[in-house]
């Protein structure tokens, strides 16, 4: 790797923390315009002003909002996510547990729906044109053009009410054996799977042909490589950096799934805690909660911008 | 389904097929449901007429009824009424705001473009459906918030895809010349570069419509768009989602509705002609 992609590399990396910088400061500026004074809101109805002033002076809620943003930056720094308003605990210990629950979810959901996706997708190139190709083609659009809790009730109703053979709800704490493992895991995680790889198999799908309809697998065609060494030998390794931008650009679609997905499973993950706080006006969770999701989807985008950048052999 | 699409007619002289007809008649009739609504529903959206809830599909009830026991048909007839307005007037904001701003940033150049395309790009990593539960916790849902929310959200894609192609047309001839004669910024925009890139402009805001509609629904169906009694296509598959274990029309019903217009317009722009659709035409 020469000092040319390196700097581009480099440069993305710079650009990723002053975007994430942006949107931290977005996302606190939003928070902080929730409606109702969190201080008359946590003491109740039955406050009086003098104690409603008293706390918001103890929250520094009269500081100017770039004061509170640059002091809550500095506890981010520090590992220090503030405490909930709601239940007085610190946010590190509410997002934990629920956080690698969440994660699990999504590892899940990517073991799964990465060879599925390449493989519908790679083939469904190679047969352009065919029956396989445009039922493919014409599933995917579908799953792309509903909502994600679409996806998720016709998975119910599919297997916990016709088929019955997964409960509807899912509830982690009740595992016991591996069957119940799979129960639980198994709605949340196909719901997931359906809507990530409809868009990973368009991606790829769109990638593979974009090589073949170059002069050199034409080459290949004309000088009689069958049909899968042009595909294999040929189009792949220049399809290969595409594809992987694919892979990471449709799982930041996670992020957007998992909220509904957790909320309609009632699944204890980290999208349901903030969906949650949202509703008691939590705002230390909430930002939390924010920040965590934005950092995943950045790391993802930035990491699909410089697989780009390095699989490009003119940008080396 | 699939073989349909290959028969083509000739009408206006483009080539439409015919998948992209039936999608535009689907668009059609629920613009025309959306106006009318209220004049064509046969109950009042608020009257409990079923004494069971959760209703089959029956003479009168042709929909079933829902968790009350209130006519389903016309909840889903009214709810285009919300569902599309309220993503038309969004999608026409966010449209026309990120195009103009597009334009100008891209005929303008300079510092001015890149800390517009900073700031934008940055907002446009914000997960869209992570945005909108901030955004309508902090100013509310009522529905004038909604257009605006949804509307800021898809400003920023809009503005990217605009730039992109105005900088294309921006490097022309025909732009040096006009800048030579000494035309406004204003007249470039609008009499140059407006024109050349109209139409993918116009496939853009189909995608984007169907984005809106989408994120309106999730956002509704999470309980934080529209607000009862008011109800659009989500919230009704959020009320009614305790139907769900006996597969009551009531739940799958609007979902449908939300299927076949977000299927329908994307159908519609996958097939439009090739003349319109792609950017350099």
């Amino acid at each position: 790797m020469t000092s040319g992609v390196l700097n581009l590399v480099l440069k993305r990396l710079g650009i990723a923390v002053v975007t994430l910088l942006i949107v931290l400061f977005a996302v606190f500026f939003a928070t902080s315009m929730l409606p109702g004074d969190t201080a008359s809101i946590l003491l109740g109805q039955a406050a009086t002003p003098e104690a409603v002033a008293g706390l918001r002076d103890a929250m520094h809620l009269n500081d100017p909002a770039i004061l509170r943003f640059l002091r809550w930056l500095l506890g981010l720094l520090h590992g220090d996510l503030g405490t909930s308003y709601a239940n007085d605990m610190p946010v590190a210990a509410l997002i934990g547990g629920r956080f690698v629950n969440t994660l699990k979810l999504a590892g899940i959901t990517t073991l799964l729906s990465v060879p599925l996706a390449l493989t519908l997708g790679i083939t469904a190139a190679m047969l352009r044109g065919s029956f396989y190709d445009r039922t493919v083609t014409i599933l995917s659009i579908g799953i792309i053009s509903v909502p994600e809790f679409m996806v998720a009730t016709l998975a119910v109703l599919l297997f916990a009410v016709y088929l019955k053979w997964l409960p509807a709800l899912s509830s982690v704490n009740e595992a016991h054996s591996l069957t119940d493992l799979v129960r639980i895991y198994a709605m949340p995680v196909i719901t997931l799977t359906f809507v990530i790889s409809a868009q990973m198999i368009r991606m790829t799908r769109a990638a593979v042909i974009e090589t073949l309809s170059t002069p050199y697998v034409e080459m290949a065609l004309l000088k009689g490589a069958s049909r899968s060494r042009m595909v294999l030998k040929h189009a792949l390794p220049n399809a290969l950096g595409p594809i992987v931008n694919a892979v990471a650009l449709s799982l930041s679609y996670l992020v957007g799934g998992v909220i509904i997905v957790e909320t309609i499973f009632n699944y204890p993950g980290i999208a349901k805690l903030m969906v949650d706080a949202v509703a008691t006006r939590d705002l230390p969770l909430i930002q939390s909660c924010a920040m965590i999701f934005c950092l995943g989807y950045l790391v993802l985008i930035t990491t699909a911008d410089i697989i780009a950048v390095i699989s490009n052999p003119r940008l080396r | 389904m699939a073989r349909a699409g290959a028969s083509r007619r000739s009408f206006l002289g483009h080539n439409y097929n015919l998948v992209g007809v039936v999608a535009s008649l689907v668009i059609l009739a629920w613009t025309l449901i959306a106006i009318f609504a209220p004049t064509i529903i046969p109950h009042s959206i608020g009257d409990i007429v079923d004494d069971d809830y959760f209703g089959p599909m029956r003479q009168g009830l042709w929909l079933g009824s829902d968790y009350l026991g209130r006519d389903m048909l016309s909840r889903v007839l009214m709810g285009a009424r919300y569902t599309v307005g309220i993503s038309l007037a969004a999608v026409c904001i966010a449209c026309f705001s990120g195009v103009m701003l597009g334009m100008f940033a891209a005929v303008t150049g300079g510092w001015l473009d890149s800390c517009l395309s900073r700031f934008l790009d940055a907002m446009n990593s914000i997960p869209s459906k992570l945005f909108g539960l901030v955004v309508v916790a902090a100013v509310g849902s009522s529905i004038p918030a909604l257009i605006l929310t949804l509307a800021v959200i898809y400003i920023p894609g809009a503005y990217r895809f605009a730039r992109a192609l105005a900088v294309n047309i921006n490097t022309m001839d025909f732009i040096t010349v006009a800048r030579v004669r000494g035309e406004s910024t204003a007249y470039l925009i609008g009499s140059e570069i407006l024109p050349n890139i109209m139409r993918p402009v116009l496939a853009d805001f189909g995608l984007r419509f169907v984005f809106i509609v989408l994120l309106l629904s999730g956002l509704s169906f999470l309980g934080l768009g529209l607000q009862p009694p008011l109800a659009d296509w989500g919230a009704l598959v959020r009320e009614n989602i305790g139907g769900l274990p006996f597969a009551a029309p009531a739940v799958i019903i609007p979902s449908l509705a939300i299927a076949s217009l977000t299927i329908s317009v994307n159908l519609l722009i996958d097939n439009l002609p090739r003349k319109i659709r792609d950017r350099d035409a």
